[in-house]
């Protein structure tokens, strides 16, 4: 079986292009260009370069000898929190970034939950001088203020979501809508794996560096290329997607999904969308999906921004049904304490999206020889204010 | 023969209307379609609402969640529908995202479609290649006449692989635009109202998107079989409920 996209865009039953015909010459022009582009040794030549001395890469992949200790297994922490801009997040909008300049748009748009990957294409259209805007929903404005002023700063120009639920599936719809409506000049850099095809094998690719870097460190530091486990947490899924790539093929290699509880699945406050989804479509995209009995998309919750999507990429979805990963939920509380954990064990301050992969190793069981990587997709000073409410510091 | 290629066949342009359906009370859907009928429209597309119409501006999203709340679902639009042919002779067709469909299971909702007496769907984000591999035998089966977009930035070619899938006509997308954010049509838009005219197509086409008045209808009829006007009758329910709608027909037509 394959884990990788088929020809039409489809990962087992999951993916396609379910656009409206207004989007269709847009996606199809990067269906047809993306490979072609990307695979150009100029591109892989500037994108390296830019992924070197701009983002800070390779990111160590760093064996944590205290908390290895504790839970009696090697644990290393791929650590993409030292990232430039904090987060994985900036290794796609660099990749899609020069993909939009040798397509010739010269409008860069996007969407933003928390405000990372609107951060992160801020980020790169400051470094292009390309214009940008970033459509955020308007409740998720007022509660992530400082990466609101972080755009802002880098010259982007935030617009507010006011429709639906006004959040990131209410922003992702925006951006939609901006494209069908200036269809010409305009790219759209979506942040996950998520979107109509070819975006979440395209967003998979320029995250795929992660697990590339982890095979390289491990056959340094273990002698072997594949660890037996890599952890990592799944919003839209671009972190795992990029953490997981180079492995999909490689079934010693156990894939561990972690969705967020929140307040527990059962609560109805969740994004465990593996648990509480069915199939539908969604931005584009034929996938797990939380909704209604009538087909509705549902609002989903979790503590952390990052990670309360009401859907998950369509490889993940594929992973889940094909039983090839394995999808473990975690709640706020979980994760919160796995945040002030790490720090207080290895001087990390993790994003909560990221603690929540960690508290995997209180729910399984690993062996002395085996190596666990844990995806350390972001850090947590976005999260200060959360940490600071939820433990009173 | 399905009353849409009927209707089509009579030597006159068409004038098609679309709401929400459950808006802007919920059990106001048959009044305003038996309403419609009366003043003299030609055929109706109901709006089947959807927590995320990525193809709607803000008037018709509105409406459309407003009918959500209201307590719209699939089951209650066909439950209000059921006896519909008994009042209303015009052609009737649900527009409505692809994934309320899905739940309800395609052919469940096809046949349902044709028990009822629905003439056709407009599905904005089924491509038409997926409806051509996957579902095209579904509709078919039940004789329910699928219709397709059409925008200026689509090629020829799809136009013509478009025509060749359609069996009623072609929905032709004004501008590159959402619904509800165009007024007036300028040289771009006759431009293409005329490239696709003197493409000499086997369906007719009916233009949608940026009608919201009597010049703006008698622009795009020059050109095309009929036109569709959506956001300025749903902003008329905002304003009027389900009065004076004899009123916003005749300032049309």
């Amino acid at each position: 079986m394959s884990y990788h996209v088929n020809e039409k865009g489809y990962y087992g039953e999951f993916g396609g292009a379910y656009i409206p015909e207004m989007l269709y010459p847009n996606v199809e022009e990067l269906r047809q260009q993306y490979l072609k582009i990307t695979a150009e040794p100029s591109f892989q030549a500037e994108f390296d370069a830019l992924l070197k001395d701009y983002v800070g890469r390779p990111t160590p992949l760093y064996f944590a000898e205290r908390l290895s200790k504790q839970y009696k297994t090697k644990i290393y922490l791929k650590r993409e929190d030292l990232c430039h801009t904090g987060a994985h997040k900036v290794n796609n909008t660099i990749g899609q970034i020069l993909l939009a300049k040798r397509l010739g748009k010269n409008r860069i748009i996007a969407e933003t939950g928390a405000g990372q990957h609107g951060v992160a294409t801020a980020t790169v259209c400051a470094l292009m001088g390309l214009q940008c805007i970033v459509y955020m929903g308007e409740i998720d404005i007022e509660r992530q203020a400082p990466n609101v002023a972080r755009m802002k700063m880098l010259g982007a120009e935030v617009r507010p979501a006011l429709s639906g639920s006004r959040t990131l599936k209410d922003a992702t719809n925006e951006a939609i809508r901006d494209w069908i409506n200036n269809p010409v000049d305009t790219y759209y850099i979506i942040g996950s794996v998520v979107g109509p095809h070819p975006y979440p094998d395209m967003v998979a690719r320029f995250q795929s560096v992660i697990s590339q870097e982890i095979k390289t460190q491990l056959l340094e530091k273990e002698g072997k290329e594949n660890p037996d486990y890599v952890i990592a947490c799944v919003g839209g899924g671009s972190n795992a997607a990029g953490a997981y790539y180079h492995f999909l093929d490689d079934e010693e290699v156990n894939i561990i999904a972690v969705e967020a509880a929140g307040l527990g699945v059962d609560s109805g406050e969740s994004a465990a969308t593996s648990v509480l989804g069915k199939v539908g479509v969604i931005h584009g995209s034929k996938t797990l999906l939380m909704q209604s009995k009538d087909g509705q998309i549902t609002e989903p919750y979790s503590i952390s921004a990052g990670l309360d999507y009401p859907g998950v990429g369509p490889m993940h979805a594929h992973l889940y049904a094909s039983g090839r990963a394995q999808f473990i939920s975690i709640t706020d509380d979980q994760a919160m304490q796995w945040g002030l954990k790490l720090s207080n064990m290895e001087g990390i301050i993790p994003a909560i999206e990221s603690a929540h992969a960690f508290a995997v190793l209180d729910e399984m069981k690993f062996k002395p020889e085996d190596v666990v990587v844990i995806n350390l997709s972001g850090r947590g000073d976005k999260d200060l204010n959360t940490y600071i409410e939820y433990f009173k510091l | 023969m399905n009353r849409i290629n009927q209707k089509l066949q009579a030597d006159k342009k068409i004038f098609s209307i679309y709401f929400s359906a459950g808006y802007p009370n919920l059990n106001d859907t048959v009044q305003i379609i038996q309403d419609l009928e009366k003043n003299g429209v030609d055929m109706i597309e109901i709006g089947l609402p959807f927590s995320d119409p990525l193809a709607d501006g803000p008037t018709i999203q509105a409406s459309s969640t407003q009918a959500l709340h209201n307590g719209m679902t699939t089951q209650v639009l066909f439950d209000q529908l059921k006896d519909i042919r008994k009042i209303v002779s015009i052609p009737l067709v649900i527009m409505g995202y692809f994934n309320p469909m899905l739940q309800y299971g395609l052919e469940n909702f096809c046949k349902k479609c044709a028990e009822i007496g629905i003439d056709g769907l407009i599905i904005p984000d089924l491509p038409v290649d997926v409806y051509a591999d996957e579902y095209k035998a579904i509709f078919e089966k039940y004789g329910i006449i699928n219709v397709f977009l059409i925008t200026p930035q689509t090629s020829d070619e799809r136009i013509r692989f478009i025509d060749s899938v359609s069996n009623g006509f072609i929905y032709m997308v004004s501008s590159a635009s959402v619904t509800g954010s165009q007024s007036g049509f300028g040289s771009t838009q006759e431009d293409y109202f005329k490239r696709i005219a003197d493409m000499n197509l086997k369906n007719p086409q009916v233009i949608g998107f940026g009608i919201n008045n009597a010049e703006t209808f008698k622009q795009a009829t020059r050109f095309a079989k009929g036109a569709i006007i959506g956001s300025a009758f749903v902003s008329h329910l905002t304003e009027n409920g389900t009065t004076k709608i004899d009123e916003f027909v005749k300032e049309i037509l």
